[in-house]
């Protein structure tokens, strides 16, 4: 085969891949903007005869997904600087201090990624029924401020940072919280943004804790939303394909922006194996 | 007597430690204990109720056919659609960081981008696109004359159609794994198996395939961690159904424990996916060991 046509037989087989991948996408896309029965006539209808955004309109005037959207926003954000200031601390901790059992420690804090969360559910809603943090956006944050990942991956990254430089600052008289903050924090800028977009991401599209610890609608984050409509609109697909652009399109939009960083992390992450 | 340093590093340390004891390793020993108490509606009324039953939830557990279906579904689901994604993976990866492949960054963000997306979402999403009647997929089925079961109405393929949503969400991350794998393959051992006379399979049979191994440890590893654990995909598309065809451990423990609030059972429930994937992280580092 020359190398012409093997080189196009390579790409039609990419650009078959990429079409078959992004096509359940793009018929979210198309059928959220079709009015109320167009997606489902035959012939089927691949893009709207006439694109009306009156799914949307239902969704935020009548539905009120707005209020989904907001509380995933209040949840993911928060989550997000927390686990990204607790986890740079303690990362840089285990990195850079010296300490009585120290890397016993972290050794330990480790075997916590081999458990599946859903082993400690159970216990941790009773937890937060004696908290009184049932229905609470805070019931839905607290269990991910901090995750041993995130501590994880910050480590590995500080311990690149040159001792050197922390003995000069401490010479200069530097406590230690300004060193972790305006020597180290500023190092670590692409690994905090790395675990930042990860955090966000990861809890933005999180849906059984919220289901479980969220019964009330009025604090359900976007997949919670979106479960409780899908049951009662199994009908309204167009509406429905709505509901999803309006899941789906922020993280998609994070990812595109800050995806150099996400893709970094899942690097290190693979290393560890 | 304590440096400045260590005092410095207790409090660096001390806000992460406080959380994930309380909020993540007391809850699963607790989920443990839990485990062997018959823990339900009345116990939640008055802790008094609560009663010591040792291992009697396993008991129950082991003797309960539905448990079993379950378990059946969870591994089929995870031994047919962790190989299935991996091998979509890597044929994947292969094509990206093919040498004549240009927009390499395109495809890649491409494949990656379903990964990305909300499960919950493109469970509802792939619902429609499986209807039997109006479903994209048997319209295009029907225009080639080939047959169009009901995906997730027929208990016999409707774990093959959650099985395909799987891999189309999960391969663009192996593959990103991959790429980087097939990165740190050094260019001369391609270069020597070609003055070999090696073709394009051997090289990929001798050279690729064996560099990779420590790759396809971790993503075995991972993919299998990560779909024993599925939920969301059923209680979106399925709820379990039809004929428990698609029930799975997690959603037998979310049902147990929060819809019947029969937590003591649920714990136990929980405690044996976790002994599951113990289990896989173990069998994957023995096979390890043996390469």
């Amino acid at each position: 085969m020359s190398r012409r046509s093997e080189s196009l037989l390579l790409h039609s087989v990419l650009i078959a891949g990429g079409f078959l991948t992004l096509f359940p996408l793009l018929w979210m896309l198309s059928a959220s903007f079709m009015s109320n029965g167009e997606s489902t006539t035959f012939p089927p209808h691949l893009v709207p005869h006439a694109a009306t955004i009156a799914q949307y309109r239902q969704l935020f005037l009548r539905l009120n997904i707005g209020r989904a959207f907001l509380s995933s926003a209040i949840v993911a954000g928060t989550v997000t600087i927390s686990s990204v200031l607790f986890g740079s601390m303690a990362g840089y901790a285990f990195a850079k201090l010296r300490f009585g059992g120290r890397d016993r420690m972290f050794g330990l804090l480790l075997t916590a990624i081999i458990v599946p969360p859903q082993v400690g559910m159970l216990p941790l809603f009773l937890l937060m029924k004696t908290l009184h943090l049932v229905n609470t956006y805070w019931g839905v944050i607290i269990p991910s401020m901090v995750t041993v990942f995130g501590i994880f991956l910050i480590r590995q990254f500080m311990l690149s940072v040159p001792q050197e430089l922390l003995e000069a600052a401490r010479i200069d008289g530097a406590s230690e919280w300004r060193i972790y903050w305006s020597v180290v924090m500023p190092l670590a800028r692409p690994i905090l943004a790395t675990l930042a977009t990860f955090m966000f991401m990861s809890t933005w599209n999180d849906f059984m804790w919220p289901l479980i610890i969220l019964s009330n609608q009025s604090h359900h984050t976007l997949p919670v939303a979106l479960a409780n409509l899908s049951g009662e609109h199994v009908l309204d697909v167009e509406l429905m394909m709505a509901g999803s652009v309006v899941t789906i399109l922020p993280v998609l939009i994070v990812f595109l922006v800050l995806q150099r960083y996400y893709i970094a992390g899942l690097m290190v992450g693979s290393v560890k194996g | 007597m304590k440096t400045p340093e260590a005092r410095a590093a207790l409090l660096f340390l001390s806000p992460a430690i406080v959380l994930l004891s309380v909020f993540f390793f007391a809850p699963v020993i607790a989920g443990f204990a839990l485990s062997v108490t018959d823990f339900d509606l009345y116990s939640i009324g008055d802790i008094h109720n609560l009663r010591f039953i040792a291992l009697r939830n396993y008991g129950d557990l082991l003797g309960n056919p539905i448990f079993w279906t379950a378990f059946a579904n969870t591994l089929y689901f995870a031994l047919v659609g962790g190989p299935l994604t991996v091998a979509v993976s890597l044929v994947a990866a292969l094509l990206v960081n093919a040498k004549l492949t240009r927009w390499k960054a395109l495809f890649r963000t491409i494949y990656f981008a379903p990964v990305v997306t909300t499960l919950v979402a493109v469970s509802i999403v792939f619902k429609y696109l499986y209807h039997p009647r109006f479903g994209i997929i048997n319209l295009a089925l029907g225009a080639m004359h080939l047959p169009q079961p009901d995906w997730l109405g027929d208990p016999h393929w409707a774990m093959p159609a959650i099985i395909l949503l799987g891999v189309w969400k999960g391969f663009g991350y192996t593959m990103i794994i991959f790429i980087a794998g097939l990165q740190n393959v050094p260019e001369e051992l391609y270069e020597a198996a070609r003055l070999d006379g090696a073709g394009m399979w051997r090289q990929f049979r001798h050279v690729t395939l064996p560099m990779l191994g420590p790759t396809f440890l971790f993503v075995g590893v991972v993919v299998a961690i990560g779909q024993l654990q599925i939920f969301a995909e059923p209680y979106v598309m399925t709820k379990g159904g039809p004929l428990n065809k698609t029930l799975t451990i997690v959603m037998m423990m979310y049902e147990q424990g929060f819809k019947f609030w029969r937590m003591g059972y649920a714990a136990a429930v929980a405690f044996v996916l976790f002994l599951i994937i113990g289990a896989a992280t173990l069998v994957q580092m023995r096979l390890r060991e043996k390469q």
